[in-house]
């Protein structure tokens, strides 16, 4: 039963073996010259501004997850269309319950002002 | 959608539609009283249809969901105890300037999921189910915010919630890969036809999985040794969403394990029955032991909700002999229904004497509460004797009922352990009782309404059903799971 895995067990010890050698020959032999222009982070070959760990606003946050909300929406419907006349009328109103439910988040983040961006 | 698929969600659908209506009118509402109110309209309503349905089965969504004795009867107790949380948020929530309408959305919602959980036949439904009740948890847990501790609370529990739902999922899919289906029937008629060894079926990998699902579903329950998180949550939770999730929460997740593991995974019994065993034990044991050393009684309460999760789990052991499965599954249900009318009541005591601020909240604060309030003190008593199990209440004949379908499966050691462990727990629950009434002290509590019709109808229940507790038992026994 085990034995039929040996071989992925096998893999997974070689290839993680190979990488573990690979870095640990190229720590070992290669040339190390440190200097602050190598020491710097990488972005795209511009010059840093500012430090990696910025806060970011919680508003786009927010954003986020409103977008999913009607992310989900475009989801659904895309393959609902695609299948709309063997679903016919059931399709129909379960797509309308789908919709009223989601309609009740939107309207509630709307009255609570989550699409306003102060 | 046939007409049986119909009347089989009815109650959820109706809960469903009714809370989104709710959310929408409380956006309207200014004094959240009314949304209270409201919410549990709709939890009597829901609650009305669901008892329509006694004496139903039916399998509807093309064995997506069960609807049987076993469903109603935790549906039933799961509503009771959504009204009791709302009777004892009303002013709480008020008191603790928290009160926002969203609270009563978030556990209606709560409590769709675990209904759902009460009719999942298949285990994808299980997992939709076990999100849709752990969510609004985790919302309500950080409710009190911007409060640190509540905030936590709702952190921690929904990094472990969300790290234990991966559990159930990993288990649902190797169990979908050892015997291609989801569904608890077609998952056993599968096991039963292979005889064990041929076809798809692959005995190890639906044992891992199993395994795995247990996990999961212990985490939620809070067992020995998923149950790291529940003294944090439970502290820093608002003290009703803690007295709604120790209730709420467990009844589901019983619910769930019970349906899974009597109907599709009987085949795994020689190997998970010893493993249940020693969580059992251990959380029995770790419990009570470690609820010695606290003095903050939401802490202790806590573990105190840790261990009878144990007592509970004794239920399950014996879940692959078919002969005293139905003694058990009635013993626990039976529990389950002790448990949650204590615990309501214990953490509407706690909820009396709490000030803003997380004051009040020490074991120290309970010193003179029998002299000024004797009713409150008295009520409290009955409580630490039912969580301990002794007479005259619910929580000596729930364990008696345990220990007896233990017993009858043939796992002596196991209800030796629970008499030793009661023993133990005595300690702990009876210091309370001690510092009420003989120590001096100037207890303050808070005069509600409804927290003290909560409180004080609780513990007269407590007492009144343990006289005659047979009508229960013979309910809790009727609610059979369906076997399809």
């Amino acid at each position: 039963m085990l034995l039929e895995y040996i071989a992925i067990g096998v893999l997974l010890f070689l290839a993680t073996a190979v990488a573990a050698i690979a870095i640990f020959l190229g720590e070992l032999f290669g040339p190390k010259r440190k200097s602050d222009k190598k020491a710097q982070p990488y972005e795209s070959g511009m010059l840093p501004i500012g430090p990696g760990t910025r806060r970011m606003p919680v508003r786009f946050y927010l954003i986020a997850v409103l977008f999913i909300l009607f992310d989900i929406e475009i989801v659904f419907f895309l393959p609902w269309a695609v299948v709309f006349r063997q679903l016919g009328l059931f399709g129909l109103i379960e797509m309308i319950i789908f919709i009223g439910i989601l309609l009740v988040g939107y309207i509630y983040a709307w009255k609570k002002g989550a699409l306003e961006w102060e | 959608m046939t007409q049986l698929d119909f009347i089989t969600v009815l109650p959820i659908a109706f809960l469903t539609f009714w809370v989104c209506a709710l959310l929408l009118a409380d956006l309207f509402i200014k004094r959240k009283g009314l949304t209270a109110v409201l919410a549990a309209v709709g939890l009597a309503i829901t609650l009305g249809l669901t008892l329509m349905q006694v004496g139903r089965s039916a399998l509807g969504f093309n064995g997506m969901l069960v609807l049987d004795g076993f469903s109603i009867f935790v549906q039933t107790l799961l509503l009771l105890s959504g009204l009791l949380g709302i009777a004892l948020a009303y002013g709480y929530i008020r008191r603790m300037k928290i009160e926002r309408g969203e609270y009563y959305g978030l556990l209606l919602f709560s409590i769709i999921g675990m209904m759902l959980m009460a009719q999942a036949a298949d285990l994808i439904m299980v997992f939709l189910a076990l999100e849709t009740l752990s969510i609004p948890l985790y919302v309500l847990a950080a409710f009190a915010r911007p409060n640190p501790d509540s905030e936590e609370s709702g952190l921690k529990y929904f990094l472990l919630g969300a790290f234990a739902g991966g559990f159930v999922l990993y288990g649902i899919a190797l169990i979908y890969g050892a015997t291609g289906s989801t569904q608890l029937a077609q998952i056993i008629s599968v096991v039963n036809l292979s005889g064990g060894f041929e076809g798809i079926y692959n005995p190890t990998l639906m044992l891992i999985g199993a395994a795995l699902v247990l996990v999961g579903l212990g985490f939620k329950v809070a067992a020995v040794p998923f149950h790291m998180w529940t003294p944090d949550v439970y502290q820093g939770a608002p003290t009703a969403v803690t007295a709604f999730m120790a209730a709420g929460a467990k009844i589901a997740g019983f619910a769930a394990l019970l349906r899974v593991f009597a109907l599709a995974f009987p085949t795994l019994s020689a190997d998970l029955s010893p493993v249940l065993w020693v969580i059992s034990a251990l959380t029995m044991f770790g419990g009570n032991l470690i609820a010695i050393s606290q003095t903050n009684i939401k802490r202790m309460l806590a573990y105190s909700s840790i261990a009878h999760a144990g007592y509970i789990l004794m239920a399950f052991v014996p879940f692959g002999d078919p002969k005293v499965l139905p003694v058990s599954v009635a013993a626990g249900l039976f529990y389950l229904v002790a448990y949650t009318l204590t615990n309501f009541g214990t953490w509407g005591v706690v909820i009396a004497l709490e000030k803003a601020e997380g004051k009040g909240l020490e074991i120290s604060d309970y010193a003179g509460l029998g002299r000024k309030y004797p009713a409150l003190a008295a009520a409290m008593t009955v409580f630490m004797l039912s969580l301990t199990g002794m007479p005259p209440t619910l929580g000596l004949v729930g364990k008696f009922y345990l220990f007896r379908a233990v017993l009858e499966g043939g796992y002596v050691w196991l209800a030796v352990i629970g008499v030793i462990t009661s023993l133990i727990s005595a300690y702990y629950y009876l210091r309370v009782v001690v510092t009420m009434y003989m120590h001096e002290g100037e207890a303050q509590t808070e005069r509600e309404f409804w927290l003290g019709l909560t409180t004080l109808g609780a513990a007269v229940l407590t007492v009144l059903i343990s006289l005659t507790p047979q009508w229960l038992f013979i309910l809790a026994k009727d609610a059979v799971l369906m076997l399809f």
